[in-house]
């Protein structure tokens, strides 16, 4: 099964969930770190990297000596990646998706393939298991391209059918949000509950909704802020799988790299219940396994 | 003199200049010399969530113009309209388009060698 841990904004505690998940999970799991653009879980799982491979992505590279200017590439190109500009042909390559359109479409053979580095991708061992993780290069706009080939990173690394994945996923509702959630069978949504933190679970339950996925919620920091959050939770059908004591144990286990569940046996507990309740949910259908998009 | 885009937000020698080029409604295009104007709109550009300045620049290309007067062009544009010899006054604000044309006939704007602002869809 892979379980998806979002939440609707950054800082709410999705990391230390999925590093605990991580620590206590009783079969076979890998850990994955799809928020390329900051990715943190490593900080907390400390892995011994033991691979690491640079993403690229295809982009065009103009030969102007061939260029006929008839400007059919420009016309294609949906986001302005490339440009005819009276006899000069332009290529903005950090806004180029890496589509190809435009180098299958010119008549003269004047484009032809080079590459962009997205970032890399890098894997190992935790003492908890296998350990994958994407990491955007600094300046990288595009997270979705190297998140994909992080996915097919992992169809390389492991047999799914016998390993669970636990997935870091970008809080926020974006296209690297919903990337990274999509091939999921069990989406988790960690959220605080304060009035933000409400609104912000409140998007990310409804952007995910369209992807019918097992959906639930667990609280960090519960007691703090309003009760309204269990209130939109009951009347929305988001089961309330944690509540995690705001507690300063965990803010000095936080800072200090560690993961909550070894804090003591009462966070362990939590945890290791946690863990036995998403298993217990029945997974979406038909997708296991296969990596997706 | 070639003719003079104008980013502004009517179609008017006297509509106030729009500061942005990229997402500016539009460009007037102007014969320094008689003041006869065509209008340009850049609607296509301001639906843009990025690239919008490349779009606006290819639009000024369009036009035939040989000059940019506006508030600010990004860079993306900047690299563009230089690509095409199209020379670019920048820091144009708070005026119409007939004083940007004045001001740029009595010799009085600086015509940019860079882009006077970083940033993206600019
Ligand atoms: S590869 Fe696609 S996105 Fe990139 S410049 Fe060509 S047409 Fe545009
Ligand atoms: S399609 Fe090829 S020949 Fe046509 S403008 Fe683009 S690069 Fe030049």
């Amino acid at each position: 099964m892979k379980v998806a841990v979002a939440s609707g904004k950054g800082g709410t505690g999705k990391t230390m969930v999925s590093a605990s998940l991580v620590s206590v999970w009783r079969s076979p799991v890998i850990a994955m770190d799809l928020d390329v653009e900051e990715p943190n879980l490593h900080l907390f799982l400390h892995p011994e990297i033991k691979g690491k491979r640079t993403a690229n992505m295809e982009i065009p590279v103009a030969d102007e000596s061939r260029c006929s200017q008839c400007g059919k590439c420009a016309e294609l190109c949906q986001f302005k990646a490339i440009s005819l500009m009276g006899k000069i042909i332009l290529t903005y390559q950090e806004m180029c998706h890496g589509c190809g359109g435009c180098i299958a479409v010119c008549p003269e053979g004047a484009l032809s393939p080079g590459y962009r580095e997205l970032g890399e991708i890098l894997w190992g061992r935790t003492n908890y298991g296998k350990f994958l993780m994407g990491r955007l290069r600094v300046g990288e706009a595009m997270s979705p391209p190297l998140m994909r080939q992080t996915k097919i990173r992992l169809t390389e690394m492991t047999d799914l059918n016998g390993t669970d994945v636990i997935i870091d996923a970008p809080p926020g509702v974006s296209c690297p949000a919903v990337n990274a959630v999509m091939d999921s069978d069990v989406i988790l949504l960690v959220s605080e509950p304060t009035p933000f933190g409400l609104y912000d679970m409140k998007l990310a339950h409804q952007a995910f909704s369209q992807l019918n996925k097992p959906m639930a919620a667990i609280i960090n920091r519960a007691g703090l802020g309003t009760s309204e959050m269990a209130g939109y939770c009951k009347s929305s059908g988001l089961e309330i799988l944690a509540e995690i004591p705001y507690d300063r144990g965990i803010a000095e286990a936080y800072a200090g790299g560690r993961i909550i569940a070894d804090i003591d046996g009462e966070f362990r507990k939590l945890f290791t219940g946690l863990a036995d309740k998403i298993k217990s949910i029945p997974e979406a259908s038909g997708r296991r396994g296969v990596p997706n998009g | 003199m070639g003719k003079i885009a104008v980013s502004c937000e009517e179609p008017a020698l006297d509509s106030r200049i729009d500061p942005r080029f990229g997402r500016a409604a539009g460009f007037l295009i102007v014969d320094p010399d008689t003041l006869e104007f065509s209008y340009v709109d850049n609607g296509s550009s301001q639906a843009m969530s990025r690239g919008a300045g490349i779009q606006a620049a290819e639009n000024v290309f369009r036009s035939g113009a040989k000059i940019v007067l506006t508030g600010y062009v990004g860079p993306k544009a900047f690299q563009s309209l230089s690509a095409a010899g199209i020379q670019i006054g920048q820091n144009l604000e708070n005026m119409t388009v007939r004083q940007a044309i004045e001001k740029f006939k009595a010799g009085d704007v600086d015509m940019a060698s860079s882009p006077n602002r970083m940033g993206h869809g600019a």
